[in-house]
């Protein structure tokens, strides 16, 4: 006899788990399948959990969850090959009962997050891959797993498979993923003792620290760097555009080599042992590229639906209210007796337009077809920027307004004055 | 919970070791001559090589324990355990010893240890040795550390101090046997130094009889089939050895791996992974869990360099290792490291050293 | 026929890492697996299981977490699982272990009695080999350790015979049961369950015991207490200082060869030699 739920999730990260908790918590029944051997396996350590999109899941999270810091302070640094620019903005207002953004270990995390699932009446089988959806006509009514007697029913399936979601592309629902839409991220962790951390951030206890790098580290590729502080141990990782790698024939490590000897980070790393090194994708092809969210008794959610958030780095927040939301619609139908289709699958796409996911996702649309479109972004301007700052503080008796003139010549010189103009009037439009 | 070893917590606080009056008796290290069909496993001369330095600092007599089925090759042992630094050889020859069986040998070897009463028992981590030496120390509900790299005296208390890799060789720690007597542990083959023979030396020769008849004993071997020469995986003590790990991507493969193996007249090795998959007799696995070697040449290849399989074969003298990963750990600790697939640069290497070799052979 | 099958639930050794600092493992993030040795013991007792009939009985000690393992068993057709987990085993070494297992064996074969029991030859974390044995020794049972291939099994005679690895060569031993096997790695492949077994899995309710449901009343056997060996000193091994040296970065297959038999016998003339890369 198959089996047959309420609801399917597929995946066990942040948006899968989301959907399985709420649906389960409030009392549907729920199986929820996942490759790995355990929730977290495949998934790389060192991420950013904001706060207020789990605790819109589970309120007392802080409880029991396994968190790294609480981010009292963010950086934003653009680097040249030996300097960097940067801004800082740190508030002992972090410091609250209930901080905003933590550093975590996905690992643990997800496992956390899977046994929240379970404890709520969540059935969770790891280590099976579903290879396909079983429809019937368009309607999507169960799954076909690599196991003997795998057909599983439901009246609906919430994909939260991960970035290219192979289901959805089998099924139709989804094209191929672009190059130019997917970042390759690639992270280590370094340990270090905590009170090492704490000093060289100068932080105490849990509090944490963020840095944004943008800049000659990316070889003029689409991207950015960063380095979170763990309670014990640093993250530091690099990403570009996957259509970017390609074409430049850098390999991904060499960035993050780079990065790790560049006189700015280095310092902070030093001494510190490196135990992990993983890679992962990311779609960042944003608002343009996100697909067709809901069909025939089907949702899609996290990143396999490619919501993220470049721009502010954010994903799992993302991620977790794309589940929740999706299960919400769920819960709603069932409550209402309306059975999963197409057209009542639509308040899902309603709900997540009406949060912050598709209304940040819009704000930022055009930027990645930008940033495509000028590389310099990412090559010339670093460049440019600490050439300004290291002219200016330069105490070489030259006078400051000839120092001006001299950072203004060099500006338009590489790019043009018509050329800055643009790219101000393209950034202003594309971030307002 | 469960084994200390495999949970080092927090290690404990030095305990001061009074021993309890009835244990101080207990005096002088013995090892166990490990006999199989009429041939001395060389491990147990290393053994005794390294039992001799513990017996001349603790100022005891070293004694080799040697069972077996025929007095004659028992009396020849014990001949060869004086040469290497024996005092004292405790014999027991019966016909129910000639092959190795858990019930007698562990009759015979409880009852020598509680008639004589030497404070340390060393073995071989070997099969025999160790599926003797579980069953011994939980007869005499003694302590037994397994698989030691390292042996010392604490010159504290006298106490035995065996150094052993645990977590697959990710860490080492210390045991020490605290109020039980003997102090018992196995240690790996081929990591204690082949001591020098010495053919002027002798000793006592102290023999008992086993208390037991062939009818009390229900296990019964009924064949024995030896490893044929060829495939005699004598690895521990090869000088060269080639090495595949799951990097070769198929079973079929590690035909390339006995190609060159055949050419440069080696024995064939792989990792853990491998020898699970049943890509090669469990008996061909280098690492914690397998044999330890030291070879002259070592090349690795497709094998990743998992610190599981890094401790059974660091100490060879030079390492080849071939892997596509060129972050492969295993370029942290080899020789020379070639970064490729090693499926397609293995025939290309047989080829060059057969070539090399024939064009040798000629000129020499 | 009733088999009890010992595992242990163990970080994955190629995943595991040793705090840099603190000299400890850290299981964070490392997944916990069945001791690989044992999915072979787990194997085979299915096997006899689905050629002899009976029941199979899965038996850990270990931490709640290991639940987890327990239960990847039920899902490859394990009848019944028992987590054995008391805060009064913690710290115990082999002695002790072998001790509480035995123990429970006893009490499992109260109800059920106890025909064979399955251990994998050694664990991947302890590495000792030595818990099977002691099992066996505390229940009187026929120990054969190492064994890569069950030859016969008789029931009714009570006999069985199997081949196992020694010294040197196989040695094919018939004894009587009841008995305990250690099996060796690579005698089988562990079966893929099926979609209904992962079901099972997931809803199997695992009996904790602790040590009363055990039947254990001495306590100074159980744990640190009953263990005599302690672990005075824990360190990380001396890293290799020197990278390998980069051979045929640039050359095709043909030439990274030829330039590995130049550096030996250039740089190693003696390994040259040996091998008849050169001439005396």
């Amino acid at each position: 006899m198959a089996e047959k739920f309420d609801a399917i999730v597929v995946g066990a990260g942040p948006a899968g788990n989301a959907a399985a908790y709420t649906m389960a918590q409030a009392g549907l029944s729920v199986l929820q399948l996942e490759r790995g051997e355990t929730p977290g396996t495949k998934n790389v350590q060192g991420a950013i959990l904001y706060a207020d999109a789990l605790e819109r899941i589970i309120p007392d999270f802080r409880d029991d969850a396994p968190l790294e810091r609480h981010v009292i302070e963010q950086r934003m640094w653009v680097l040249d090959e030996k300097s960097f620019i940067g801004t800082n903005y740190r508030s002992d207002a972090f410091n609250s009962d209930q901080p905003n953004r933590y550093t975590i270990l996905r690992a643990p995390f997800d496992k956390w997050f899977s046994g929240k699932v379970k404890a709520a009446g969540g059935l969770v089988i790891c280590e099976t891959t579903v290879t396909e959806l079983i429809q019937e006509g368009k309607k999507v009514i169960g799954v076909r797993t690599d196991r003997e007697g795998g057909d599983i029913y439901a009246d609906v399936v919430i994909l939260a498979d991960g970035v290219n979601s192979l289901l959805a592309k089998k099924a139709g629902f989804h094209g191929e993923l672009e190059a130019k839409n997917v970042a390759l991220a690639v992270k280590e962790i370094h340990f270090l003792p905590e009170e090492v951390v704490q000093s060289r951030f100068n932080i105490k206890g849990n509090e944490g620290v963020v840095i944004e790098i943008a800049g000659a580290v990316t070889h003029g590729m689409v991207g950015t760097a960063f380095l979170y502080t763990n309670k014990e141990s640093i993250t530091l990782g690099i990403g570009c555009l996957l259509s970017d790698f390609k074409k430049a024939g850098i390999a991904p490590y060499t960035l993050l080599e780079e990065l790790k000897a560049h006189p700015a980070i280095a310092p902070l790393i030093e001494g510190g042992e490196m135990k992990e090194y993983a890679a992962h994708l990311i779609p960042e092809g944003g608002y343009k590229a996100v697909p067709t969210l809901y069909g025939e008794g089907w949702m899609i959610a996290g990143d396999s639906a490619g919501l993220v958030n470049a721009v502010h780095r954010e994903g799992s927040n993302l991620a977790m209210t794309s589940g929740r939301l999706a299960a919400e619609t769920v819960i709603a139908l069932k409550d209402m007796k309306l059975p999963c289709t197409a057209p009542h699958l639509a308040r899902y796409k309603t709900a997540l337009d009406d949060s912050f996911v598709m209304k940040d996702l819009r704000k930022y649309k055009e930027l990645p077809d930008i940033l495509h479109g000028n590389p310099h972004f990412f090559s010339v301007y670093p460049q440019l920027l600490n050439r300004a700052a290291h002219t200016m503080l330069m105490v070489d008796g030259q006078d400051k307004h000839s120092k001006e003139k001299t950072i203004r010549g060099s500006f338009v010189q590489q790019r043009s004055l018509w050329g800055l103009v643009g790219d101000a009037y393209r950034m202003w439009r594309a971030t307002r | 919970m469960s084994e200390n070893t495999a949970a080092p917590a927090k290690p404990k606080g030095k305990k001061r070791l009074e021993l309890d009056p009835r244990l101080a008796a207990y005096k002088g290290i013995w090892v166990f001559v490990e006999m199989e069909r009429g041939q001395v496993h060389q491990m147990s001369w290393e053994l005794l090589g390294e039992g001799r330095k513990l017996a001349d600092i603790l100022d005891v007599e070293l004694g080799a324990v040697i069972l077996g089925g025929s007095s004659d090759e028992l009396g020849a042992a014990a001949r060869n355990a004086f040469t290497y630094g024996a005092d004292v050889a405790y014999i027991v020859a019966d016909p129910i010893l000639t092959d190795y069986r858990n019930e007698p040998y562990t009759k015979a070897m409880t009852d020598l240890v509680n008639r004589y009463q030497p404070e340390i028992l060393l073995l071989g981590a070997t099969t025999l040795g160790r599926d003797l030496a579980g069953s011994v120390a939980t007869t005499l509900l003694t302590g037994l550390t397994a698989d030691c790299t390292e042996l010392a005296i604490d010159p504290d208390n006298r106490g035995l101090l065996a150094t052993r890799p645990t977590f697959g060789g990710s860490l080492l720690c210390t045991i020490q046997t605290l109020n039980y007597r003997p102090q018992m542990a196995t240690i790996r083959p081929r990591v204690m130094a082949m001591p020098d023979a010495m053919p002027e030396r002798s000793g006592r020769v102290i023999s008992e009889n086993l208390q037991m008849q062939e009818d009390d004993i229900i296990a019964k071997v009924l064949e024995f089939i030896p490893d044929e020469a060829q495939e005699q995986a004598q690895l521990a003590y090869a000088d060269i050895i080639v090495a595949g790990g799951r990097g070769m991507g198929k079973a079929e493969n590690f035909r390339l791996i006995w190609d060159l193996a055949a050419v440069l007249g080696a024995e064939v090795g792989g990792s853990r992974p491998v020898t699970h998959a049943g890509w090669l007799p469990a008996d061909r696995q280098v690492g914690q869990s397998g044999k330890t070697v030291r070879p002259k040449l070592y090349i690795a290849a497709g094998i990743s360099g998992a610190i599981q399989h890094r401790v059974g074969m660091e100490a060879s003298d030079v390492i080849i290792a071939i892997n596509n990963d060129p972050n492969a750990p295993i370029f942290d600790f080899a020789t020379y490291a070639i970064v490729g697939d090693a499926v397609q640069i293995l025939p290309v290497l047989t080829d060059a050293f057969r070539s090399r070799l024939a064009v040798n052979r000629r000129a020499g | 026929m009733h088999i009890v099958v010992c595992i242990k639930q163990v970080p994955d050794s190629a995943q595991i890492r040793v705090h840099p600092v603190t000299n400890t493992i850290m299981r964070q993030g490392v997944p916990a697996i069945i001791n690989p040795f044992d999915v072979f013991a787990i194997e085979e007792a299915l096997r006899l299981k689905d050629r002899f009939g009976g029941r199979v009985t899965v038996l850990t000690m270990g931490p709640p977490q290991a639940e987890d393992a327990l239960r990847k068993a039920i899902a490859y057709g394990a009848d019944d699982v028992i987590l054995l987990t008391d805060r009064a085993f913690a710290g115990a070494d082999t002695l002790a272990t072998s001790f509480a297992l035995a123990q429970t064996i006893r009490k499992i074969g109260e109800e059920h009695p106890v025909d064979l029991v399955f251990t994998g030859k050694q664990t991947i974390d302890g590495d000792t080999a030595q818990v099977g044995p002691g099992i066996a020794k505390r229940l009187g049972l026929q120990l054969l350790t190492y064994v890569s291939a069950i030859d016969a099994l008789d029931l009714e005679e009570r006999s069985i015979t199997v081949q196992r690895r020694s010294e040197g060569g196989v040695q094919v031993i018939r004894t009587r049961l009841p008995a305990l096997i250690t099996m060796l790695e690579g005698s089988n492949q562990i079966r893929f369950a099926g979609m209904d077994d992962m079901f099972r899995s997931a809803r199997f309710d695992v009996p904790k015991w602790n040590k009363e449901r055990a039947g254990i009343e001495d306590v100074s056997k159980i744990g640190l207490k009953g263990s005599p060996t302690v672990v005075s000193k824990i360190f990380t091994p001396k890293p290799r200082a020197v990278k390998a040296q980069m051979i045929g970065a640039d050359l095709d297959a043909s030439g990274t060869a030829n330039a590995i038999l130049d550096i030996i016998s250039s740089q190693h003339p003696r390994l040259a030699q040996e091998l008849g890369l050169i001439t005396p």
